[in-house]
C-alpha cells in the first residue's frame, strides 16, 4: 500500500512498525504530558504568565537590532567576545578557529539544539577533535550515532534495553539491566570527559540585553561541570534567545520547566556574567534563516519558541511516529513550521503531519499558534507565499492541484454534488472492490468504508419538500435521479 | 348576525408575523452523503422543540475539506455560496463541530458588511439557543463521549484537559445533554480529549499514524466499558467505526443526535432505516 508514500508518513511507519516501542513512546510522554497538565493547573496564573511571555517575545522580536547590540555591549563589557554568525557553516568555522588557535582537541559540550543544526559535532570530529555530549540523553544517542528524537528527551525512543546494549558495544560497560546502575556507569564514564575537557560548549537557554548575562538549563548539573574546569567557555545561541531585562526571567523560568517536564523549576539555572577569572568566555549569535522567518508576519511568533518540547509531548502525531520521523533537529508541531519554512520542498510532508487538533497551540507557554502557522503552511504550499522568492514557491503536486480543482468544481453546484455523491454511492454498493483500491486503499488498508445508504438525506427531503409545498421541488431543482 | 362595526379587515387574517427565529438546517456534505439519518435526527430533535426548520436546497459544502488541505482560496466561493443560502436566517445550525467551524472561519473571510448568519454546533444551539433542560428519552446503554477537536479546541464546547489555571472554559454542552437522557450511563475513557486521528486529509496521507491513533481510542472506549461512542461530529466516528468494524469489535457508534433521540444501536440500522 505505502509504496507511496514519502517523507513523514513513511518514516512514521518504519517507528511504527515496533509496535512495542511506539506504544512504549506514546505512554512515556503522554506522563510527562499530564505532569505538565497538572503543574500548568496548579498555577492560577498561568494563562496570564503565557500571555505575557508571548508579549515580551514579540517585544523583542520587534526590536532584535537594538536588543543585539544591546546585548553584544553588555556581555562586551563583562569580559566575554561575541560573535555574530549568519549561518550554520560560519558558526562551525568560529568554533573550531577558538579551538585550534588554542590547540584543544577535547571538548565536552551540553545540550544545545543549535550546535545540532548546525552540525558541529560531526564538523569539530572531522577535524581531529573530540566532542562529548555531557547530557546522558544526548550521550546515549551520540554512541550510537543518531540524531536525538526530542529536544528535551533526546533519547526517549528508546528503552532501557537499548542503552545498556549501546553501554556495552560502545563503552564496554558490564551487562547492565537497570536505569540506576546504567546512569551511574555514564556519570563515571563522563568524569573522565569532564577532567580532561579543555573546553566547555554550552547551548543558551535566555541572554538577557540589559545585562550581557545568559542562563543555561540544566536538570543534570552538565552545563556547569563542563564549564567549571576548562579555560574556554563556548556558548552558542540562536538570536532568537535574547529577552529584554532580567526580570523577564522570573516568567520564563517558571513557564519552561513546567511546560517541558512537569518539574517547578529545572534543578540547575545557571547564570553566566562574563568569564571565570582567568579563564575565557566567547558567545556565538547564530542567525541560519531566522531573518528570513522573523521577516515574514504570518510565521514571526514561532522564533518565541522556549525548546520546552510541550507541544511535541502532546502532539496524538508525535507520540506515536517518534521525533526521528520528522527528519530535522527539532521535530513536532514546532520543527514542523521551522523546517518547511527553510526548506519547503524537501519538509513538504511536515505541515501534513498533523490533524489540526490544536493542542499544541493549547499547551505552548508562548501562545505560539502552532496549528494555525501549520496550516498556513498548507496554503503556501498550494498557493505559494507571499514573497516570490524560490524559498516561497508554491510546491504542491499537479495531482493534489487537479484534485483541488475538481473538488471546488464539484462542490460549487448543489446538483454537481448530489450527482457525484449518487454515483459513487451506486458504484460503492455494486462494486466495493473499487473503493478498496487506488487512492483509497490508504483509507481501506485498515478501514471498513461506512455502508452507503441509497438515497441521500438531501434526495429523501426533496420528497419531504415537495409533499410540503407541491411545485417547491421542481423550482429548486432538487430532483436527484439515481443512476441505477 | 350583523357583522360587528370595528370587525378588523378581511386581510389581516393570516398575517400574524412569526416572532420565532428563522432556523435553517446545514447539513455537512458527508452526512447528507453517508448518514443521512444523522441529518434525519438533527431535524427531528429541533422540530420537536417547536421550530420550523428550513433545509435550504442550494446549500453544498462548508469547504473544510478544501481549508484544511491549504486550498483556502478554491474554499472561499463555498463561503459565499453558504452566505447566500443560508441569507435570511437567523440561525444556522450544523451537526459538526468541525464543520460549524469552517464555517465560521468562512463567514470571517467575506467582505465585511456581507450578511452572515450566526452558525451553531447543534449541541451547543440546543443549550445556549434553546435552554434545553429536558429530555424525554431512554438510552439505556453505557455511552462515551469522543470530544472532537474542532469542537472542543475551535469552538471551545468544552475544557481541553491540557488547560492550564486561569482559563476559562464552559462544560461540553453535549456532556450536558447527555446527561438528561434517562438510563444512560456516561462512561470516561482514560484520556479525556485525545484525537482520533482522523484528521480529514490526514487519514489518508498519513495511514499509519492515523490508524493507531484510532486503534488507541477504540481500545480507550473499550476499556472504560462503553456499548456505543458518541460525538458531535460524525467524521471522527466515521474512522473509528471503520477501524472496529475491520476488527471486528462489537462498539456501536452513534451521532449525538441519534442517541438524543433513543435511536436504536447499530449504525447499518440507523443509516439504512429511512433510505
Amino acid at each position: 500500500m505505502s509504496e507511496r508514500l514519502v517523507g513523514h508518513p513513511a518514516r512514521a511507519r518504519l517507528f511504527l512498525a515496533d509496535e512495542a516501542r511506539s506504544r512504549f513512546h506514546d505512554g512515556a510522554l503522554w506522563e510527562i504530558r499530564r505532569r505538565r497538565d497538572r503543574r500548568a493547573r496548579d498555577l492560577p496564573e498561568w494563562q496570564e504568565l503565557r500571555a505575557l511571555a508571548a508579549r515580551i517575545k514579540a517585544h523583542m522580536l520587534g526590536r532584535l537590532p537594538g536588543y543585539l547590540e544591546q546585548f553584544e555591549a553588555n556581555a562586551t563589557r563583562h569580559g566575554a567576545v561575541v560573535h555574530f554568525a549568519r549561518d550554520a557553516a560560519e558558526h562551525n568555522r568560529i568554533v573550531l578557529e577558538l579551538l585550534r588557535a588554542r590547540r584543544i582537541t577535547r571538548v565536552v559540550k551540553s545540550k544545545s539544539m543549535l550546535t545540532e543544526e548546525c552540525g558541529l559535532n560531526p564538523w569539530l570530529e572531522q577535524h581531529g577533535i573530540e566532542v562529548t555530549d555531557t547530557d546522558l540523553g544526548e550521550l546515549i544517542v551520540q554512541l550510537r550515532k543518531e540524531p536525538p528524537s526530542h529536544i528535551v528527551l533526546p533519547a526517549i525512543h528508546l528503552r532501557t534495553q537499548d542503552v545498556a546494549e549501546t553501554f556495552a558495544a560502545e563503552l564496554a560497560a558490564p551487562p547492565l539491566a537497570d536505569p540506576v546502575s546504567l546512569t551511574r556507569f555514564a556519570r563515571e564514564h563522563l568524569r573522565e570527559k569532564f577532567l580532561a575537557a579543555q573546553a566547555g560548549i554550552t547551548g543558551v537557554n535566555f541572554a538577557i540585553a540589559e545585562t550581557g548575562g545568559f542562563v543555561v538549563c540544566t536538570n543534570e548539573g552538565n552545563a556547569d561541570l563542563g564549564t567549571a574546569l576548562p579555560g574556554l567557555h563556548i556558548a552558542c545561541m540562536g538570536l532568537e534567545k535574547l529577552v529584554p531585562r532580567a526580570a523577564d526571567l522570573g516568567v520564563f523560568l517558571r513557564l519552561l520547566a513546567r511546560s517541558a517536564t512537569g518539574q517547578a523549576i529545572t534543578v540547575y539555572s545557571s547564570h553566566y556574567h562574563g568569564p571565570r577569572p582567568g579563564a575565557e568566555l566567547h558567545i556565538v549569535i547564530v542567525d541560519n534563516g531566522r531573518s528570513s522567518i522573523r521577516a515574514e508576519p504570518e510565521h514571526r511568533r514561532a522564533l518565541a519558541c522556549i525548546r520546552c518540547g510541550a507541544c511535541m509531548n502532546t502532539c496524538p502525531v508525535f507520540r506515536r511516529s517518534g521525533g526521528h520521523s520528522y527528519g530535522t533537529e527539532v521535530p513536532g508541531p514546532i520543527g514542523s513550521i521551522l523546517a518547511p519554512l527553510r526548506q519547503p520542498e524537501r519538509h513538504a510532508s511536515l505541515p501534513h503531519a498533523c490533524t489540526l487538533c490544536g493542542s499544541c497551540s493549547a499547551v505552548c507557554p508562548v501562545g505560539i499558534d502552532l496549528h494555525e502557522q501549520l496550516l498556513a503552511l498548507r496554503r503556501r504550499q498550494v498557493d505559494g507565499g507571499p514573497a516570490a522568492s524560490a524559498a516561497q514557491a508554491p510546491v504542491a503536486t499537479r495531482g493534489k492541484r487537479w484534485l483541488v480543482a475538481l473538488v471546488a468544481w464539484a462542490l460549487s453546484s448543489p446538483q454537481r454534488t448530489a450527482r457525484l455523491g449518487a454515483w459513487v454511492r451506486w458504484l460503492g454498493r455494486r462494486l466495493p472492490g473499487l473503493l478498496r483500491a487506488g487512492p483509497l486503499a490508504a483509507w481501506s488498508d485498515t478501514r471498513e468504508l461506512p455502508p452507503l445508504p441509497r438515497r441521500s438525506f438531501q434526495e429523501q427531503y426533496a420528497e419531504r419538500r415537495a409533499r410540503a409545498t407541491p411545485d417547491a421541488g421542481a423550482q429548486q431543482g432538487v430532483g436527484r435521479e439515481e443512476p441505477s | 348576525m350583523k357583522p360587528f362595526r370595528n370587525a378588523p379587515p378581511a386581510e389581516y387574517a393570516g398575517a400574524v408575523p412569526e416572532l420565532s427565529p428563522r432556523v435553517a438546517l446545514f447539513v455537512p456534505c458527508y452526512l447528507d452523503q453517508l448518514y443521512p439519518d444523522v441529518a434525519w435526527a438533527c431535524l427531528e430533535l429541533l422540530e420537536a422543540r417547536g421550530l420550523k426548520v428550513d433545509v435550504p436546497a442550494q446549500q453544498t459544502c462548508c469547504g473544510q475539506p478544501l481549508i484544511n488541505t491549504g486550498a483556502g482560496h478554491a474554499a472561499r466561493p463555498l463561503g459565499v455560496r453558504f452566505a447566500a443560502s443560508f441569507a435570511g436566517f437567523d440561525h444556522v445550525v450544523c451537526p459538526s463541530g468541525s464543520c460549524a467551524a469552517a464555517l465560521r472561519r468562512q463567514l470571517a473571510e467575506l467582505p465585511s458588511g456581507a450578511a452572515s448568519p450566526r452558525v451553531f454546533e447543534l449541541c451547543e444551539f440546543l443549550v445556549d439557543e434553546l435552554g434545553v433542560e429536558r429530555l424525554d428519552v431512554s438510552f439505556p446503554h453505557r455511552v462515551a463521549l469522543h470530544q472532537s477537536c474542532h469542537a472542543l479546541r475551535e469552538l471551545g464546547l468544552g475544557a481541553p484537559s491540557e488547560l492550564g489555571g486561569g482559563a476559562v472554559a464552559r462544560e461540553n454542552p453535549g456532556r450536558k445533554l447527555l446527561g438528561l437522557v434517562r438510563d444512560l450511563t456516561l462512561v470516561e475513557p482514560g484520556r479525556s480529549d485525545e484525537c482520533c486521528g482522523f484528521g480529514g486529509s490526514f487519514c489518508v496521507l498519513e495511514p499509519g499514524v492515523s490508524s493507531r491513533m484510532g486503534d488507541d481510542r477504540v481500545a480507550d472506549f473499550e476499556a472504560a466499558g462503553a456499548e456505543v461512542v458518541t460525538s458531535l461530529d460524525m467524521s471522527c466516528l466515521m474512522h473509528l467505526s471503520g477501524l472496529a468494524r475491520r476488527r471486528a469489535r462489537p462498539l456501536g457508534f452513534m451521532h449525538i443526535a441519534q442517541v438524543l433521540l433513543g435511536r436504536p444501536i447499530g449504525e447499518q440500522a440507523a443509516a439504512e432505516r429511512r433510505a
